[in-house]
């Protein structure tokens, strides 16, 4: 029993491994090899389909877009969380914990329940088709899930730290962003992780909020497949393009990923 | 920790309030707006009381999405929690296949959702993908464009590619917190796997599951962009989960009205289950 014991997970990754390869494999083909031959690897291996996207502007400017706003998303999200989740892991206040839960709550609203009302009001403060309305929409789940995490990592920091420091004489400013900020880095780098992550693989509201200035990558896709036809190895290539980014950042977090999971995800 | 009293802790809070706020209550009024008025273009709007609430609560179409939805949701927590702590239990604990297993399985996490739905797509299309084309070839008679049955197949086996990993991240991360002692005093007790499964590691995973369970409900309650571009809800309707019914009909046929009124339904439920959840957990945590 022991010794088999590998197989389950090794079963697993290859589960997971195989529509990927599909993928891959669907990007190396031309259109027609796709259309008429079932095949486990191209025979006619081409490369015109990532060329096609990486000379095309309406193709590379969907990357360019979709990290856009992923990063402003990321920084807005991270920089408004970490006060707030001082606040939350060190002091009483008024209000605390059903702010806590209303925080939570955005994280549980359905986005299709917000599409609507995000196109109509981003529409009227003239920011529809900008990457800051869809940094800012995506906000709403990012920032609750900023502040959990965060707020996690920081009450595991004894707050003795903070008395001595300011014993020590240490403003509180000088004290947050010299002292505190650095014993938190790793978890303020999983936290932008999870930011970038969700961010990064949300559609419906990057879709909703932009026309063609900030249009993302993933939405340029769903036009392709839909109006010429079935450009299946064009559609093939940009989808194997977006999950290198997430393969870079996981590689960054791997140590921390399977703890960053267990605190943060809500 | 015990926390000092500070009011002017609030300052701090400040910013996420007002980022939140902006995002979350100012739509969600428009919604509440919309679900009691009827609207005739031009910003005209008419009050309509609660009767978009009854017409969705009565309506055959939003019985038979939430049915679909609930099955769903049932189907996939079903296999995706048994399966994810199958896996964290067979994961190697130490040396270089942590590392490889670790990465190689968040990488469906973190695929665009869309692109996951068209990756699937193209992997189970009968004649020129893989799924697809193997089922065909030893015998069935497969395919998800066509046929509700096979779509809800599809569907289904998409998501438990898509987010099993979360599962098996979260109990791993769970069996990780377990200290050896406790599995060397179970040695030492002569007790059986499933005993030491049953006893000592499902206990401790109590948190982390509850999390798993709680995220999954909600996430697969939500579904919306992966059977989308996948069946796009067909054949027919077979596949319309709640999200996708609620977008076409807000942006597809723009029934403002009914539309407003099925998204705060829909909201309310997610928001009781998930209240349900959270009240369960806090009570475990204060307990422990």
């Amino acid at each position: 029993m022991k010794k088999y014991k590998w197989l389950i997970p090794t079963l697993y990754i290859i589960f997971l491994m195989l529509p990927i390869y599909w993928l891959i494999n669907m990007s190396f083909k031309t259109t027609t090899e796709i259309i008429n031959t079932y095949s486990l690897w191209p025979r006619e291996f081409t490369t015109e389909n990532y060329v096609k996207i990486f000379t095309d502007s309406t193709w590379y400017m969907g990357y360019v877009n979709s990290i856009t706003y992923t990063v402003f998303n990321t920084v807005i999200s991270v920089a408004a969380a970490l006060p707030a989740a001082y606040a939350f892991s060190r002091y009483k206040f008024l209000g605390d914990k059903h702010l806590f839960f209303w925080l939570l709550t955005n994280r549980m609203a359905p986005p299709a329940v917000f599409a609507l009302p995000f196109f109509q009001f981003y529409s009227s403060v003239n920011l529809f088709d900008t990457h800051i309305a869809v940094a800012l929409s995506h906000c709403l789940f990012n920032i609750p899930l900023a502040v959990w995490i965060l707020e996690g990592f920081m009450s595991a920091v004894p707050k003795e730290l903070d008395e001595t420091a300011y014993v020590d004489g240490y403003s509180f400013n000088r004290f947050f962003f010299k002292i505190f900020i650095p014993t938190i880095a790793a978890g303020i780098g999983i936290t932008m992780f999870f930011c970038f992550m969700f961010s990064w693989v949300e559609l419906l509201l990057a879709k909703t909020l932009t026309a063609t200035e900030a249009k993302p990558i993933a939405a340029t896709m769903t036009r392709t497949a839909s109006t010429s036809g079935y450009e299946l190895g064009l559609l093939a290539a940009a989808g194997s393009l977006t999950i290198i980014p997430g393969a870079i950042v996981i590689y960054f977090v791997r140590n921390y990923i399977a703890k960053g999971f267990a605190m943060g995800r809500v | 920790m015990n926390k000092t009293i500070n009011q002017k802790a609030w300052f701090f809070v400040v910013p996420v309030f007002v980022l939140v706020a902006f995002n979350a209550a100012i739509p969600l009024m428009t919604v509440v707006n919309y679900s009691f008025q009827e609207t005739f273009g031009n910003n005209v709007f008419a009050w309509e009381g609660t009767r978009w609430f009854k017409q969705i609560l009565l309506s055959e179409r939003f019985h038979d999405a939430l049915g679909r939805q609930i099955a769903f949701t049932f189907i996939i927590l079903l296999i995706q929690i048994p399966l994810g702590i199958g896996i964290a239990l067979t994961m190697p604990k130490k040396g270089w296949g942590v590392p490889v297993c670790l990465i190689l399985m968040s990488m469906p996490l973190l695929i665009p959702w869309n692109v996951v739905g068209a990756m699937w797509n193209i992997f189970a299309l009968p004649d020129i993908g893989f799924l697809g084309y193997s089922l065909n070839a030893i015998g069935f008679d497969f395919n998800f464009t066509q046929q509700p049955g096979d779509a809800w197949f599809t569907t289904i086996l998409m998501d438990v590619w898509h987010w099993t990993s979360l599962v098996v991240l979260l109990s791993y991360a769970g069996l990780n917190s377990i200290q050896p002692a406790y599995y060397q005093a179970a040695e030492i007790d002569g007790a059986s796997r499933w005993a030491t499964f049953r006893y000592i590691e499902l206990p401790k995973m109590k948190k982390v599951l509850t999390l798993a369970i709680l995220l999954r409900f909600m996430d697969s309650f939500m579904i919306y962009t992966e059977p989308f571009v996948l069946t796009g809800g067909g054949p027919g309707n077979a596949t319309a989960f709640l999200s996708i019914d609620l977008v076409k009909m807000a942006l597809g046929q723009f029934d403002l009205g009914p539309a407003a009124a099925m998204s705060l339904i829909y909201f309310f439920i997610v928001l009781l289950v998930c209240w349900v959840f959270y009240s369960l957990m806090m009570k475990n945590e204060v307990k422990s």
